[in-house]
């Protein structure tokens, strides 16, 4: 009896915070894991059209960006509403693809190059055209795995 | 030694969880969780001009689907609508009355796991203008893909009574074999109504 009286006296004690930083570390350590960092500043506006037949990029070590999309809204006095090309940090033009490419090319490890993925996040708004263009030139390059840049969308009536 | 004997004041931890709360919060801001997806394409490889041009395919095994600069689509010569295009793709491929305005089909070959197989000599031809938006080439993308995957879905289900992407390598490299996705991409050019 005196065993189970000793119990419930003097309240509930404080449940102790001391291991509330590792709870939270632990999280902090996941999200560093699992986020990626920006790697670029956008500067071109891309809003993604939407499709159902998606797939997941897998691999996003493998993978190269392309940005075409017209100026982000502080650029357009310099630059115009014309969509343009956007490589790493700065504007390009079809040219500078070929460099683009091979430079994407040498960063990785030679038995990974014909697993490249060339993702293209255009924006919907984009005509064909420049497209095209690029395109064709990643054909003559021979990086023939791409990814149209998609949202999951509801099915487009 | 009366010193040590106290030993260090400990450090107040309370504070702690505040700071990695804070750093949290960074990383949670700074950082993009969003997932990369799209629909995957392969392009023709680069055109050898050494190599003797392929033979030409007749014409009722190709489904020509244009779109304009208006973003309107024709569909083996007649106006069509991405509503309706998944449905005709689909009927262009099956086939299943031998309509002679439609895909030939291949003589029966058998194929593992499946058993005897005619696969259709169909080929999409997709063309665009260099004015069409990117939006509706996407759209039209996402049916054609869509067609193809509903093929593959309806043969997997018949044989395996599992959807496609539910199947193991074996059963599913064997439906695409069936099934491949022909789907070609001309080179563009201004089909007409392009604003030069």
């Amino acid at each position: 009896m005196a065993k189970f009286g000793r119990k419930g006296k003097g309240g509930t004690p404080a449940i102790s915070t001391a291991s509330l930083p590792d709870i939270v570390f632990m999280l902090l350590f996941f999200f560093m894991v699992t986020t990626v960092m920006r790697e670029v500043s956008m500067k071109v506006k891309i809003s993604p059209p939407e499709a159902t037949e998606v797939k997941k990029l897998e691999k996003k070590s493998l993978v190269s960006y392309i940005y075409i999309g017209p100026p982000i809204k502080a650029l357009i006095n310099v630059y115009g509403t014309e969509p343009r090309i956007q490589l790493n940090d700065a504007y390009a033009g079809v040219e500078d693809l070929g460099e683009y490419i091979i430079a994407e090319r040498e960063a990785r490890d030679e038995k990974e190059v014909p697993f490249m993925t060339t993702s293209l996040k255009v924006d919907k708004e984009t005509k064909m055209g420049i497209i095209s263009d690029v395109k064709q030139k990643l054909r003559d390059l021979n990086a023939l795995k791409i990814n149209y840049s998609t949202k999951k969308g509801i099915k487009p009536q | 030694m009366g010193r040590s004997k106290r030993g260090v004041d400990e450090i107040n931890a309370g504070s702690m969880a505040d700071i990695a709360f804070l750093l949290l919060i960074f990383f949670l801001v700074t950082t993009t969780m969003d997932v990369d997806s799209g629909i995957m394409r392969k392009l023709p490889p680069p055109i050898d001009p050494d190599m003797p041009k392929p033979p030409p395919i007749k014409q009722r095994n190709v489904f020509t689907v244009l779109v304009n600069s208006n973003d309107m689509l024709l569909v083996e010569n007649q106006i069509g609508n991405i509503t309706t295009l998944r449905e005709e793709c689909k009927d262009f491929v099956r086939n299943p009355s031998n309509n002679p305005d439609l895909s030939e089909k291949q003589d029966p070959e058998m194929l593992d796991l499946i058993g005897s197989y005619q696969t259709s000599k169909g080929v999409v031809s997709l063309q665009n203008d260099r004015g069409t938006s990117y939006d509706i080439y996407i759209r039209v993308q996402n049916e054609l893909v869509a067609a193809y995957r509903e093929l593959r879905d309806e043969l997997a289900m018949q044989t395996f009574g599992r959807k496609f992407n539910e199947l193991n390598k074996g059963q599913s490299k064997a439906v695409k074999k069936a099934i491949p996705m022909m789907i070609s991409e001309s080179e563009p050019r201004n089909i007409g109504g392009s604003v030069k």
